[in-house]
């Protein structure tokens, strides 16, 4: 097996020099009746070229988003990874290293969290970010078991305008914390009354920016709210783009910023991994989750850096940690700090103003149609759009043309009628303007 | 000889290098976009006005600065890692490659069904070779590490115990020399922890173990325990561990942290257990990444399959479909959702492109020369080291400090002293119940010259540290490495977690 | 009035109903360079045994317990800031907070200095 360096006269010499006549005497702790049931019915080992062949079978198996015009988002969504991005995240030493527990020969992957850190921390416009959590919707449970830390109170309040996925998994989460968490439905016109149901009781209450069907909402008012109730808000981000065009959410009072990192980081991948992106005030520091990088000197006096204020880890607090998490998406990471350096600031406001004026674009184009109506007043690259027709249908028929032009809000809605006609839709720099016409000429089509 | 120094900062191949914020050339981008459309804007007034503060550069110098900063790191692909508990194992680029392929890669979360079967059939072949090597029923394939792993299990026992009407089970038994996820996720269950003690070969003991049964018995939810165990040693008793805690109402959790050991030899589900999560990132082999990203899937026992959490995968004469909604069809008793999306997909891709080119041969191979390995690294070092517990060894051995006893010297500083042997230190202080712990993990994919080389070495920083008077040098180490040993009390009593810009006088200062 | 001890390697300093706590310079040592501290508020109940405040260096965090019952006047508000102090002089400067006590005999009941020597004796083995 060519991952496997022994020689059978390295495994006999060995043997020798531990005392073993066998390699199943070392196993020899194993309970024998359950060695004896061990019957292990799978493939045996296979060449490159045949694995090469077998998995290449299953990719060509799906309708791949670079072989028609895609208009897919609902946080996650497709951008163009400049090469350079990819090449660097290959290299050994990033790839194949470990936390780095080791800081005198981790340097590289802990100045890279530490820029990761501070760039996070200026998009968002907030204090500290961390090293990173498992993906958006993790990083949203997370904010909300943080506010209960900090307020000392168990309950919060999600807004209709988050993700269906984060809203799942934080109330997954705070079912097994018995936290009070009330979920508000799905808000497509984004009329719900957040300030209404402020008060002295709740721990946060969570929206999402740019909202999940599309609309941009200024919450300074809701900041200013929660603040006077000593409630935290929490702001969702879901496509981290957004953040080069539109007022970052630390400067309208958020008091935690999450968000997902994926659409800087790389190709969608069907969704995982991911990259959460985590950032807070700093007099909150103490009770946010993840690792962090600090900076420090070494015993020449040179800069360097370490994982740091560790106690707050399940490795030294145990039971008492501010999460369990341990390993997080460091690569995945790296990636999005390494697309961010590439672009710079005028390469990330370039790139949001370009999403923006495709998804006007094509928002013009499609409300053309007879019948269609795009729901959000304001949107950065994504909207929902009202068919008058069942969205998954239309959508069904879309890809049978080769073109992805949409998610169903049914998908993550099943038990809201009212949503069954509403599409998602999101455009980004990858979409050509020949791509906006086919799918407004095709979509023109299916409704007809 | 001294070494010399320089203008720079640079030593040869060892470059410095700023931060990307002291890089800045305003304006500057590495990335050329195609023309803007004239639109007008529809954002309201929600368009910042404000400059973000990010450094602009341009490609060559972006290319640059990251290549030089992975100079700085060790990693598996350029020595040895024996990193006790953490598996890390060759990574095989074939991986890389099959995780890139467009159908793979370029594949929306959302996309309908009918246009995702490989996907989808991509993660049922996954859980399939999962199930097939633990002997398990059943797989939740949507957990992102370890330890949102053993939060998936814990979810569904608690599940499992809630529908039963059995809510007042609130204890975990641990034991203590578990990792620290372990009581963490049971506290974010609402679980609250008792430690049970080990007996002196390194294992649970029984007796205890009885007596915590008898104790609490109707109020014990779950047994949390790593087997093999993190002091690398076989739990022997473990299926009598899985009939106590069964018949005491309750369910067996083993963390399979260290399944690298078994794998190919032993079904779990011959065991008795409940629920097992698999850190695809170390026993099928998918890059560590610097911290991550890993997988955490978790094999689940008839009595538990039906609370999983949402999504997953089921198939028909139609094809692949996806359940996601809890409460709903086959998802009707799920406790809900954990995660975003499917899973860690491009983990998935990653750890069935290596178990495809192992096979049930291979992977049975990988865990006998990962045991050999280790007994091997075991027998060797205990000529001068002193091995915490009696061998034979699972894929990892721990010695204690006993060797360093009287010499000044410390398990932190043999470490550091290994650095400027070429060598990633082992696991140190860990687990807790060894004082002093060196815990190393070889992994199948290290030659014997490998070994030797690093035998060779540790024996001879032992045998110096016993021989005195180096103790002044083992606390200057490492003097070879990027760096030196780093201020972590500075780095901690006054953070500074960010860049900010230097204050206007600093900065004409540095100008000048 | 003599300064008093418990096993979790506390201080007690009793003045009237008036305790102050800190940790000892065993617990100092054993912890290592202490990076951060946290206090209780004035007017907290505290009960015998229970958290009162946060101790942690670099490798190790740890909560410091009340040693009696009762509850607290002041928090020492300069160790937050400078929580070196508290290995610089852990039974003086370093002190952690007042607490007015329910029941003086309580601290009486602890370890007086002899005995704390000689339990330090026994850890040490």
């Amino acid at each position: 097996m060519r991952y496997l360096p022994l020689s059978e006269a390295n495994r006999r010499d060995m043997l020798g020099v531990i005392g073993a006549k066998s390699v199943d005497e070392l196993f020899r702790d194993l309970p024998a009746a359950a060695l004896a049931k061990a019957r292990i019915d799978l493939p045996k080992s296979a060449s490159e070229i045949e694995v090469e062949r077998a998995l290449s079978a299953m990719a060509a198996k799906n309708l791949n988003c670079g072989q028609g015009p895609s208009f897919l988002g609902c946080g996650n969504y497709r951008h163009h990874t400049p090469a350079s991005a990819d090449y660097i995240i290959q290299r050994g030493e990033f790839l194949t290293a470990y936390t780095p527990y080791q800081p005198e020969i981790s340097q590289g992957t802990l100045q890279a969290i530490f820029e990761f850190q501070s760039q996070v921390a200026l998009i968002t416009g907030m204090e500290v970010a961390n090293a990173s959590m498992y993906d958006g919707a993790t990083a949203c449970a997370e904010a909300v078991t943080m506010a209960t830390r900090v307020t000392k109170r168990n309950k919060a309040l999600l807004s209709g305008s988050l993700h269906p996925h984060y809203r799942d998994v934080t109330l997954t989460n705070a079912k097994f914390l018995d936290l009070d968490v009330e979920a508000l439905p799905p808000d497509p016109m984004a009329v719900e009354d957040l300030l209404g149901r402020v008060d002295d009781t709740l721990a946060c209450v969570v929206v999402q920016t740019p909202g999940f069907f599309g609309h941009l909402t200024d919450y300074a008012v809701l900041a200013k709210t929660c603040h006077a109730a000593g409630c935290l808000l929490v702001v969702c981000v879901t496509e981290p783009v957004s953040l080069g065009l539109i007022t970052p959410p630390g400067h309208i009072g958020a008091d935690i910023v999450v968000g997902e990192g994926q659409s800087l980081a790389g190709p969608a991948c069907f969704g995982g991994p991911g990259v959460g992106l985590f950032a807070t005030r700093e007099k909150f520091l103490r009770q946010m989750p993840g690792r962090l990088a600090g900076e420090t000197t070494d015993e020449d006096g040179r800069r360097g850096w370490v994982l740091t204020l560790s106690t707050r880890e399940q490795h030294i607090r145990r039971e008492k940690a501010t999460s369990n998490i341990c390993t997080n998406s460091g690569l995945i990471a790296l990636a999005f700090s390494v697309h961010m350096t590439l672009l710079g600031e005028a390469g990330f406001t370039n790139l949001a103003q370009l999403n923006h004026a495709t998804a006007v674009s094509l928002a013009e184009k499609l409300e053309a149609i007879k019948g269609v109506k795009v729901l959000p007043q304001t949107f950065f690259n994504e909207f929902a759009l009202k068919l008058g027709k069942p969205a998954a249908g239309v959508a069904d028929k879309l890809a049978a043309k080769g073109i992805l032009g949409g998610v169903p809000a049914s998908r993550f809605y099943p038990t809201f009628p009212e949503l069954t006609d509403v599409l998602l839709v999101a455009a980004t720099e990858t979409n050509t303007p020949a791509d906006l016409d086919a799918f407004a000429a095709a979509l023109k089509e299916v409704l007809s | 000889m001294t070494k010399p120094t320089t203008a720079s900062g640079n030593r040869g191949l060892q470059l410095e290098q700023g931060l990307i914020f002291e890089q800045d050339t305003p304006g500057a981008t590495a990335v050329d976009l195609p023309a803007l459309p004239h639109t007008r804007d529809r954002l309201g007034g929600m368009k910042n006005t404000k400059r973000i503060g990010l450094p602009g550069m341009s490609e060559p110098e972006v290319v640059r600065h990251y290549t030089r900063l992975s100079q700085k790191n060790y990693s598996i692909d350029s020595g040895f890692y024996p990193l006790g508990s953490c598996t890390m194992k060759h990574n095989p680029r074939l991986n890389e490659k099959m995780a890139r392929l467009p159908g793979f890669a370029d594949v929306h979360p959302f996309q309908p069904v009918s246009t995702i079967q490989g996907a989808l059939e991509l993660i049922d072949t996954t859980a399939h070779w999962l199930k097939a090597l633990t002997g398990m029923p059943a797989v939740a394939m949507s957990p992102a590490a370890g330890a949102h792993g053993e939060l998936c299990g814990l979810m569904c026992i608690k599940a499992a115990h809630i529908a039963k009407n059995q809510g007042n089970r609130t204890i975990v038994l641990v034991p203590e020399s578990a990792h620290g996820t372990n009581p963490a996720t049971a506290a974010l269950c609402g679980y609250s922890v008792e430690s049970i003690p080990a007996n002196s070969e390194g294992r649970v003991d029984l007796a205890a173990l009885k007596a915590a049964l008898e104790r609490s018995g109707s109020n014990v939810a779950a047994v949390m325990i790593t087997n093999p165990n993190t002091c690398g040693l076989f739990e022997r008793e473990c299926i009598q561990v899985a009939d106590m805690v069964h018949a005491a109402g309750a369910y067996f959790y083993m963390d399979g942290a260290n399944f690298n050991a078994i794998v190919g030899r032993l079904r779990i589900g011959d065991l008795g257990v409940d629920a097992m999560h698999i850190n695809l990132h170390k026993t099928f082999s998918t890059p560590h990444g610097g911290g991550g990203p890993g997988a955490g899937p978790t094999v689940l026992s008839a009595a538990l399959a039906a609370f999983a959490p949402v999504p997953f995968v089921v198939h028909d004469a139609q094809g692949y479909s996806v359940e996601e909604q809890a409460g709903f069809g086959a998802a009707k008793d799920s406790f809900g959702r954990m995660k975003g999306y499917h899973g860690q997909f491009g983990v998935f891709v990653r750890a069935l492109s290596y178990m495809l080119a192992m096979g049930s041969d291979g992977l049975k191979q990988a865990s006998g020369d990962a045991v050999l390995n280790a007994n091997y690294l075991m027998a060797r070092l205990s000529t001068e080291l002193t091995p915490a517990f009696p061998g034979p060894c699972m894929h990892e051995c721990v010695f204690d400090d006993r060797f360093l006893k009287g010499t000044g010297v410390t398990t932190l500083d043999i470490a550091k002293a290994l650095i400027d042997e070429g060598v990633h230190p082992p696991t140190m202080y860990f687990p807790l119940v060894v004082h002093g712990a060196l815990l190393m993990e070889p992994t199948e994919t290290e030659s014997k010259a490998t070994l030797d080389q690093f035998v060779d070495s540790l024996l001879h920083l032992a045998r110096k540290a016993k021989a005195g008077g180096a103790e002044a040098e083992f606390k200057s180490a490492p003097q070879l490495s990027p760096r030196r040993r780093l201020d972590e009390t500075k780095a901690a009593r006054k953070p500074v977690l960010r860049w900010t810009p230097p204050a206007a006088g600093a900065a004409s200062q540095a100008a000048e | 009035m003599s300064i008093r001890y418990t096993k979790d390697h506390e201080w007690v300093l009793l003045d009237g109903k008036i305790a102050t706590v800190g940790i000892t310079q065993y617990a100092q040592g054993q912890l290592g360079d202490i990076v951060f501290v946290e206090v209780p508020a004035a007017g907290k109940a505290l009960t015998a045994g229970g958290e009162a405040a946060v101790v942690e260096s670099v490798k190790a965090a740890s909560e410091v317990y009340a040693p009696v019952a009762g509850t607290v006047k002041e928090g020492n508000a300069a160790l937050p800031d400078a929580p070196e102090t508290v290995n610089q002089d852990p039974q003086g400067k370093g002190w952690f907070f007042r607490m007015e006590v329910a029941n003086p005999a309580d601290v009486e009941a602890l370890m007086d200095q002899t005995a704390y020597d000689k339990y330090l004796q026994e850890l040490a083995g």
